[in-house]
């Protein structure tokens, strides 16, 4: 049982706990209540973002968004582990935990409108947010793809006797792919300074996880590989943070590969483009309404004494104001110039797509 | 100056660039204690040690997704497919990922790699040893794709594409691997990427060819001498983003060409090079644009000669280019 977090428990065969490994450098017993409240306002702020992004794709000012609505634990607690030199590679709601380690809301709302304010030139479609500054990487959009990446970086970090740790997300459908096996194949033989942290938020896009695998957890897979996998409540930031913390320890003291199977649910739909009542029952939705994630901390942090009802609806309100005023700078940015379509294809412009842009702007 | 073979001379490449490079890592299946299978990767365990010649698991996806993630980290991987033909598991990786990465990100992170992979037939190979698959990666934005013929070129092309900035598919020539023997110089030199060479220089017909085909090539425009027609012979050597200016030149002075490649000939290369040709140089053009390809068959295994445009097929096809008349 790791002692942090009574949720978190690792993986064996027989599908009970057993103590975690000897070696790998304790976690910190507890968030502080100053660590917590720091991320209960990361959670609000991405609560409110995506409540308002889904408003403007309704409303057809953006064209499409994926929402991590109940699953804001798992995604800031598990990026709060992280330190600033570490990487992330996200899948597709991760993106906001570049707005935990410093990255400004207008450049991230300018990829979501896709205009010129967005430092990956609005080539990609919402919700696939990357910054080299923040050590966020670009994602694709098929599923998997990023985790053998994952483990490529944190090897290379290796090699170059780097303390750097990297984060890799997965949802539970990309346990299915072929570069989920070959991943944590590779995480596993060279021991390298990854964690995989997947929320399995029990849907991919219509299909559930009892669909996806026959396995008793997603966690268990990681035995086979030959490194530990904890099972952790994804709705608990608490837990979360310290089943990441003890494997970004782990990590980075040389212990290699953690799996970090967080359990979650997607309250919403798969995207803007989904309607989950045409597969899901309601009911389960309600069930998990009442583990919500952040009135799960909020109540930690007004029963230990450190927030209260007044306090917490001056926050929303102040962060409302602050994604509605950044909303309207980011939205008033024009479109990238015509001729960057065909910029950072290669390094420099070879002869073809120099006359390609030739032949664009002389007809506009 | 020794002289060497193509293997040989990669993996003299390897080696000063390793020495020269100490970000440079090699990895693949059974490069290190094995050498790999063609004994391309020979030696460099030994001397640069497993951190930097790494035998991988079997996973093509893994050694390609692996190597972006180093090369976005920083590092110079070489990764090598054992043969062309097991490059598909990483079709996804080097097309949805390593091809776009530099674009997706708006140019915030780039996986300089070169993925070092033998292609062709002619070896008994059958199937899944013998492909051309170029063309595929040629059609995808953001790779470049390269191709040496003979040791010289393909030590001073592996040593540019070591150190330029895009991702590189460098398709070795296993038929001619050994066959192909060359003065190599010493140490350092480099040859341009996209940037042919005429090897005959000729004024009835150009004869465009790459990898082990141009010595196939070569053999017809020899005949061909002999048969009376005079052939330019062109090696492309880097196919993607091709030498343009090289190939119209030599159009619009012989206005007959003929391209030759062992890949089957539907959207094949020479399908683009005929494109361009009559796109550029139409008024030039003399004959339509001939195409000496493989058959738009899997590769056989008994008939791999019948299936490989040889110099005999290779020849009737400058004849015929060489005879049109409107």
């Amino acid at each position: 049982m790791a002692r942090s977090a009574k949720d978190a428990r690792l993986a064996q065969p027989s599908g009970r706990a057993r103590k975690p490994d000897a070696k790998a450098p304790d976690a910190p017993a507890r968030l502080s209540p100053g660590d917590a409240l720091e991320i209960y306002r990361a959670m609000l702020l991405i609560r409110t973002l995506d409540g308002r992004m889904m408003t403007l794709q309704r409303q057809g000012r953006i064209g499409f968004y994926g929402a991590c609505t109940g699953q804001e634990a798992a995604v800031v607690a598990s990026a709060y582990a992280l330190r600033k030199t570490d990487w992330i590679f996200p899948a597709l709601r991760e993106g906001a935990a570049m707005l935990l380690r410093g990255f400004p809301l207008v450049p991230y709302l300018a990829q979501v409108f896709g205009n010129s304010g967005d430092v990956t030139k609005a080539r990609q479609m919402p919700s696939h947010q990357a910054a080299r500054a923040v050590n966020q990487v670009s994602w694709g959009s098929c599923i998997g793809t990023q985790l053998p990446q994952a483990v490529g970086a944190a090897w290379a970090a290796k090699l170059k006797h780097d303390d750097t740790v990297v984060l890799a997300h997965l949802g539970d459908g990309a346990t299915s792919s072929a570069d989920f096996h070959t991943a944590m194949n590779f995480a596993g033989v060279f021991r390298v300074p990854v964690v995989f942290f997947c929320q399995n938020n029990h849907w991919s896009i219509s299909l559930p996880t009892s669909k996806q695998s026959a396995s008793e957890s997603i966690a268990i897979k990681a035995v086979a590989y030959g490194f530990p996998g904890v099972k952790v409540d994804g709705n608990d930031g608490e837990a979360v943070w310290a089943a990441v913390s003890a494997a970004v320890a782990r990590a980075r003291g040389g212990g290699g590969p953690t799996l970090v199977e967080a359990e979650t649910y997607r309250m919403g739909a798969h995207s803007s483009s989904d309607d989950p009542s045409k597969y899901r029952d309601p009911k389960e939705v309600e069930a998990w309404r009442a583990r919500d994630p952040l009135d799960r901390l909020r109540a930690r942090l007004v029963r230990e004494g450190h927030w209260d009802a007044g306090k917490d609806a001056a926050l929303s309100a102040q962060l409302l104001a602050e994604v509605n005023s950044a909303i309207a700078e980011a939205e008033a940015l024009p479109p990238p110039p015509v001729g960057s379509l065909f910029d950072d294809v290669y390094c420099a412009l070879p002869w073809h797509l120099e006359e390609q842009r030739r032949e664009l702007l002389a007809g506009r | 100056m020794p002289t060497l073979n193509l293997v040989q001379a990669v993996n003299d490449a390897l080696r000063i660039e390793m020495r020269r490079d100490p970000s440079v890592v090699v990895l693949g299946e059974d490069v290190g204690k094995f050498g790999g299978v063609f004994r391309a990767t020979s030696g460099l365990l030994e001397e640069f040690g497993a951190d930097r010649v790494i035998d991988t698991p079997l996973a093509e996806g893994g050694i390609i997704g692996a190597a972006i993630g180093m090369a976005m980290y920083g590092l110079r991987p070489v990764p090598e497919i054992q043969f062309s033909d097991f490059i598909f598991p990483a079709f996804d990786q080097l097309v949805n990922e390593l091809a776009k990465l530099r674009y997706r990100s708006g140019g915030q992170y780039a996986a300089p790699l070169v993925v070092r992979t033998p292609f062709g037939g002619g070896i008994r190979g059958g199937l899944y040893h013998s492909q051309s698959p170029e063309a595929l990666f040629i059609h995808v934005a953001g790779l470049k794709v390269v191709a040496p013929s003979n040791p010289y070129d393909a030590k001073g092309l592996l040593l540019a594409a070591l150190r330029q900035p895009d991702p590189v598919l460098f398709f070795e020539p296993k038929r001619v691997y050994r066959a192909a023997k060359g003065e190599v110089p010493e140490g350092d030199y480099e040859v341009e990427l996209s940037r042919a060479r005429v090897m005959r220089e000729g004024a009835d017909v150009t004869v465009i060819s790459w990898g082990a085909m141009v010595h196939e090539a070569e053999a017809a425009v020899l005949l061909a001498a002999e048969a009376g027609i005079d052939c330019e012979l062109i090696d492309l050597r880097t196919l993607w983003p091709l030498d343009i200016d090289c190939v119209t030149q030599s159009a619009r002075k012989t206005g007959r060409v003929a391209v030759v490649h062992e890949a089957a000939r539907t959207c094949g290369l020479g399908a683009e090079i005929a494109a361009l040709v009559q796109e550029r140089c139409f008024v030039h053009l003399e004959a339509p644009v001939k195409r000496v390809t493989g058959w738009d068959t899997p590769f056989p295994y008994a008939l791999e000669d019948d299936y490989l445009p040889r110099a005999p097929r290779i020849l009737r096809g400058i004849e015929e280019t060489a005879g049109f008349i409107a």
